[in-house]
């Protein structure tokens, strides 16, 4: 393993956004068994600094590639582009307006602490997260990096409402 | 256990070859050794045939330490020095430590960790721990090794899997300042996992509910293939058994209508409490019937359901942390295939019944809520001293508790690794400059989940020092923050522009310095007759030997990764090492092991990659 390979390359398996996720977790295993640092409990300081750094980097890769997010995210970086999350807010406007509903219900569901609301507002998020995923996928594979991109950036959005629903759950909860 | 997919033949050591390695369950009520004999994890007991200690330590005018069951003995007559539970104070300021009103200890607020002014002077929570660390030593080398002299190759001690940073790190310098070897801190749920995982060739999720003296922890595991992977942690580590003693205690006051305690007749009535706490179990009713020092006698009678109701919201306080584990998992609790329980506290019926509920099945008790820890402890311990057998090829793989992250402008906390992160983990994040020619600056590293920096515990405040001067604004200065394997920060920084190395001054908020260690070393060394030369001596040469043979070994097994003249540098130096064992200067021995260090780091990164190519390839080692 190089520190210079892809996470794609360190798992080898194909930078692709369809991931067989049963595989890419056996890899994991395989290689966490190898280079773990509970492996080198006993070994020179070098083998443990080298242990240490291996695993770090097979722990980012395999996280990084798990979640659909932020793999589709990787494809779009070693493509060298960036998703300016920070600074690109430009969305449709009927997705936009579809958010801002959301994020109302979400404050009404809160204020009335109606649980059932928020959980069908949570399922309502995950079927068009769905169906967001199944768009990237299509506009990685045709490589069409900048429709990919803007796909991302929505769903980067949809993802901070599902963790404030989270977040609402919580403060719900407690 | 047919738990495992590649075997290690060869791997197994004979008896005689065995490195004796211990784990260590450093509780807040009581403290347990355990090892790994003939296969078979087990509690090691003290002369008088108990295994549990308790974590009291009692200081006495004239030096003398009393430690476990003759301090017990004492707490009632001699509070002020007779300290229980110092579990809580660990790596913890005054402000955080509850029920000060109730503790008749005279603490010194120092800065970072509270400590405690005893009649044998100012002790740190670490020094107390060590005390008890200390004597579970002298149990484990003296049932390990009898007469004959022998010394453990190193010890896994456990802390709750909520323990931040800095509880973390007291944690590990108490080991040191006890002459232990800590191999690994050991998260406490995990360890119950593990020795409830290999002894029931456990297979899917698994929730370990662990509510000891003074800590809660709940951690979700999956265990697949024998990997043991936590998905997700939580609890609370200022909530536990101790708590339900107060609550009655409180509630006994208020019954009995006492006026405010003299401290002796506070901590008597609180071990009465606790007992009445522990009848409660198997009991309807229990009678606390005491005469009080001011003469006063206490006589009330607490029913099973009245108990329960009064800490009926120390119960609910460990269900939203469930909760919130649970999502953080991503699962429901259907999912959940059976609830390990851990921790004393885990008897008291309501406890269970709650769990129960929760997730909608009887939680298993199979193993002794007492002992789990210590004995999965000692089974990863016996592991990573090298004695892997056929059978031991399990994996762990934990996570960070609680998110790490930096102050921003504002007073807001930005996270840099969230919680329940995979471990080993690191991040990196880069910053500038504010005004130009600036050279330094200063990073404030804190942990929790809370927006507000002012919420969250601070962990260290780092100065850099060194920064190029540059136009504000173009220096980019890449900190690293690195969580090892025991859940313990490093960081490093590097200005990237000019690939200038920052120094990093390091100062803990909480947690000793370097400095302090040595001190107290020294001081703990006094009374011991002992020298501390001789100490940090014996602990480079154990470095060295442990050293040799790795490299060693390494060569024997790839040396066809050596070409003949980095095999020749490495030889000489491993040779210059060894002649350096026996000499009587630290420093050399010292310099000695970073020059092999240095000679066989690539060497090092070599063999790694061949092993990662291994994997990948997916062949089994014993095909090789």
């Amino acid at each position: 393993m190089n520190l210079d390979e892809n996470h794609f390359q360190i798992f080898g398996v194909p930078a692709r956004f369809e991931m067989d996720l049963e595989a890419l977790e056996t890899r994991y295993r395989e290689l966490q068994r190898e280079v773990h640092p509970d492996r080198f409990a006993r070994a020179s300081q070098a083998e443990q600094r080298v242990s240490m750094q291996l695993a770090t980097r097979v722990n980012e890769a395999y996280h990084t590639l798990k979640s659909p997010l932020t793999r589709a995210g990787y494809l779009l970086q070693l493509q060298g582009v960036d998703p300016e999350f920070e600074t690109n807010t430009a969305m449709p406007a009927e997705f936009l307006s579809d958010q801002m509903e959301r994020r109302e219900t979400l404050g009404e569901a809160v204020a009335a602490s109606d649980w059932e609301r928020l959980i069908a507002l949570s399922s309502e998020l995950r079927i068009e997260q769905d169906a967001l995923f199944g768009r990237i996928e299509r506009q990685l594979e045709a490589q069409d990096w900048k429709e990919a991109t803007a796909t991302l950036r929505q769903l980067k959005f949809l993802e901070k409402l599902s963790e404030d629903i989270g977040e609402a759950e919580e403060r719900m909860d407690s | 256990m047919a738990l495992l997919q590649i075997s290690e033949p060869g791997q197994s050591p004979a008896p005689h070859e065995q490195r004796l390695a211990v784990g260590i369950d450093l509780g807040t009520t009581n403290s347990l050794v355990a090892t790994v004999r003939n296969g078979i994890a087990v509690v090691l007991n003290d002369h008088e045939g108990q295994g549990l200690l308790p974590s009291i330590v009692r200081y006495m005018r004239d030096g003398r330490v009393a430690v476990g069951r003759e301090a017990e003995r004492e707490q009632a007559r001699d509070p002020k020095n007779t300290i229980v539970s110092v579990k809580r104070f660990m790596g913890r300021g005054l402000k955080d430590v509850t029920h000060v009103e109730n503790s008749p200890y005279d603490f010194v607020d120092s800065p970072g960790m509270v400590q405690l002014r005893t009649a044998a002077g100012v002790k740190s929570p670490v020094e107390v721990s060590a005390e008890i660390l200390k004597v579970l030593r002298a149990l484990a080398e003296e049932a390990l090794f009898g007469n004959a002299a022998g010394e453990l190759a190193g010890a896994v001690v456990t802390v709750p899997a909520y323990f931040d940073d800095a509880q973390r790190q007291a944690t590990k310098d108490a080991g040191r300042l006890a002459g232990l070897n800590v191999l690994r801190l050991l998260n406490e749920p995990t360890a119950a996992a593990i020795a409830y995982g290999l002894d029931n060739a456990a297979e899917g999720i698994y929730a370990v509910y662990d509510l000891g003296g003074g800590t809660f922890d709940i951690s979700i595991l999956k265990l697949s293939k024998g990997v043991f992977e936590v998905m997700a942690t939580n609890g609370d580590a200022a909530l536990g058994g101790d708590d339900f003693d107060q609550r009655l205690f409180c509630w006994v006051v208020e019954r009995a209508k006492l006026a405010p305690l003299s401290p002796e007749d506070t901590r008597l009535l609180l071990v009465e409490s606790r007992a009445a706490k522990e009848f409660l179990t198997a009991h309807a009713e229990a009678r606390i019937s005491v005469s009080l020092a001011s003469g006063e006698a206490v006589d009330v009678t607490v029913t099973q359901k009245e108990f329960q109701e009064i800490t009926r919201q120390l119960v609910a306080k460990t269900l939203a942390p469930t909760r919130k584990a649970l999502r953080d998992a991503g699962l429901d609790v259907t999912a959940v295939k059976g609830v390990v329980m851990g921790g004393g506290a885990t008897r008291m019926p309501h406890v269970q019944r709650a769990v129960g509920e929760l997730f909608g099945q009887t939680p298993l008790n199979n193993l002794d809520p007492d002992k789990v820890v210590a004995l999965g402890a000692a089974i990863q311990a016996n592991v990573l001293a090298g004695n892997r057998g056929s059978g031991d090829d399990w994996l762990l793989l934990d996570v960070i508790p609680l998110s790490l992250g930096i102050e921003t402008m504002g007073g807001l906390a930005e996270k840099v690794i969230p919680r329940n992160s995979t471990l080993p983990v690191a991040r990196a994040q880069e910053f500038t400059t504010f005004k130009d020619g600036q050279t330094a600056m200063s990073i404030h590293v804190v942990q929790g989940e809370r927006e507000l920096v002012a919420d969250c515990r601070s962990l260290a405040k780092f100065e850099l020092h060194g920064i190029p001067p540059m136009a504000a604004g173009a220096a980019r200065i890449r900190v690293t923050f690195q969580v090892d394997a025991d859940g313990l920060l490093a960081v490093s920084a590097r200005e990237s522009t000019t690939g200038v190395q920052a120094a990093i001054a390091v100062k803990p908020s909480y947690g000793l310095t370097d400095e302090q260690i040595t001190q107290m070393l020294r001081e703990s060394l006094d009374h011991a007759r002992d020298d501390v030369q001789l100490r940090v001596l014996k602990e480079q040469q154990v470095e060295g030997e442990r050293m040799l043979e790795a490299v060693e070994n390494a060569l024997r097994d790839d040396a066809d990764l050596v070409s003949a003249e980095e095999g020749g540098a490495l030889r000489s130096e491993l040779d210059a090492l060894r002649r350096t064992l026996t000499c009587n200067d630290h420093r050399t021995i010292k310099s000695a092991i970073e020059r092999v260090n240095r000679a066989s780091e690539a060497f090092a990164g070599r063999r790694m990659d061949r092993a990662v190519k291994r994997a990948l390839a997916g062949r089994k080692v014993e095909s090789l």
